[in-house]
């Protein structure tokens, strides 16, 4: 596929306002999943989880391989580098080696990379760890074992035609974030509570729909899930 | 009649593993994943988790049999256990390695030992059942022709409509 990247054209969308019908990822384009998990048997299923939603994947077995097939390493010489160019990443959590949260804060941590969005995977159902990734800027994060709907959902709030813009979708997140605090333009983190806790960022009031990440922390919090 | 009867062999005999436990319902999602492009992938799936769980308690009987037992390495072989276990629907492993996994975090040998047996027993369980199912496949066209020489019978040829 002869694309120059994904990315790049998601960033022109960005810069011309009047195209807001335009979705560059139609038909004609696929989205490009990288999955990384560690267990053969949940990279064979994520693998088709993806691709039965017409996703292109690349599923590797480790943080270590993902980077090196990113070509992160080469980011410092990569003027124009054209490489592997992907949509999203899906990680396990719990990896031998480096663990997702580890490769989530590479990603996040890197000019060249952090516009990709992570998302984690993880069997097991703990809140402040949820909170630990989403606070270290995953996208979403999926209780193991991962269904259709999970991938279909998944796909249709970050690429489908009502998808909510990055920038918007990262201020929707703090919204409703600000719901649940009484207070608000204090940042507060790493607090121990049951309940997820609360970040409120003084932000201007931009219209927001319920975002799936709403639907499904409410999801984890009544499911029981282990 | 072969084929409606092996389709309602193969659904009652889900069924049948779904009421007794074996299964949950993250078997019926890898069901949901399989087409006329993906023929086999529930049969290719379960058998990556054959290869995959014997390979597991292979290495719990050993780090078992240490005489310094490395509970840590013993979580971590678990946990893998019961994640993959969880992703097929193998409810009844699962729910073992999730006991199993308390009573590593105890740090007791024994128990552990007597833990590892029980997933032993649960995974042969589900393995034997498991592979009476697959054999009761859902015949797609060609091996329809399989099910119905297997069943004694001839491939009409269409001369013999003449």
């Amino acid at each position: 596929m002869a694309i120059n990247g994904v990315f790049s054209r998601f960033k022109m969308l960005d810069k011309n306002e009047g195209v807001n019908n335009l979705s560059p990822f139609t038909d004609s384009h696929e989205v490009h999943v990288l999955a990384v998990d560690d267990s053969l048997v949940d990279r064979k299923v994520i693998e088709r989880l993806l691709k039965i939603t017409s996703c292109k994947v690349t599923a590797v077995e480790s943080g270590r391989r993902a980077l090196q097939i990113l070509g992160f390493d080469e980011e410092k010489t990569s003027v124009g580098f054209d490489g592997f160019k992907v949509d999203l990443i899906i990680t396990d959590y719990f990896m031998p080696g480096m663990t997702g949260y580890e490769l989530l804060k590479k990603i996040k941590g890197s000019s060249n990379f952090r516009e990709i969005p992570v998302v984690i995977m993880s069997s097991e159902n703990v809140l402040a760890r949820i909170d630990r990734c989403l606070e270290e800027g995953a996208e979403d994060f999926i209780v193991k074992p991962v269904k259709l709907s999970d991938v279909r959902r998944l796909k249709s709030y970050m690429f489908g035609e009502n998808r909510i813009h990055t920038k918007d979708r990262e201020f929707n997140k703090r919204k409703i974030d600000v719901s649940l605090s009484p207070s608000s333009d204090e940042v507060m983190s790493n607090q121990s509570s049951p309940s997820i806790s609360p970040r409120s960022f003084s932000s201007s009031p931009t219209s927001h729909s319920t975002t799936f990440l709403d639907s499904h922390i409410r999801r984890l919090k009544t499911s029981n899930h282990d | 009649m072969e084929v409606d009867q092996l389709q309602r062999n193969f659904l009652e005999y889900t069924n049948l593993l779904f009421r007794e436990g074996f299964l949950d319902g993250q078997f019926s999602q890898l069901q949901l994943l399989q087409d006329e492009s993906n023929p086999d992938f529930v049969f290719e799936v379960v058998s990556l988790f054959f290869e995959d769980s014997e390979r597991l308690l292979n290495d719990l009987t050993i780090a078992l049999d240490q005489q310094n037992v490395d509970f840590k390495k013993i979580d971590a072989h678990v946990h893998q256990l019961k994640g993959s276990s969880s992703s097929i629907g193998a409810q009844r492993v699962k729910n073992t390695c999730i006991a199993f996994r308390d009573v590593c975090l105890e740090q007791n040998a024994e128990g552990c030992l007597r833990c590892l047996q029980q997933v032993k027993q649960e995974y042969l369980l589900v393995k034997t059942k498991l592979e009476a199912l697959l054999r009761v496949r859902v015949p797609h066209l060609f091996s329809l022709e399989q099910q119905i020489v297997a069943a004694g019978g001839a491939i009409p040829m269409l001369n013999d409509f003449c």
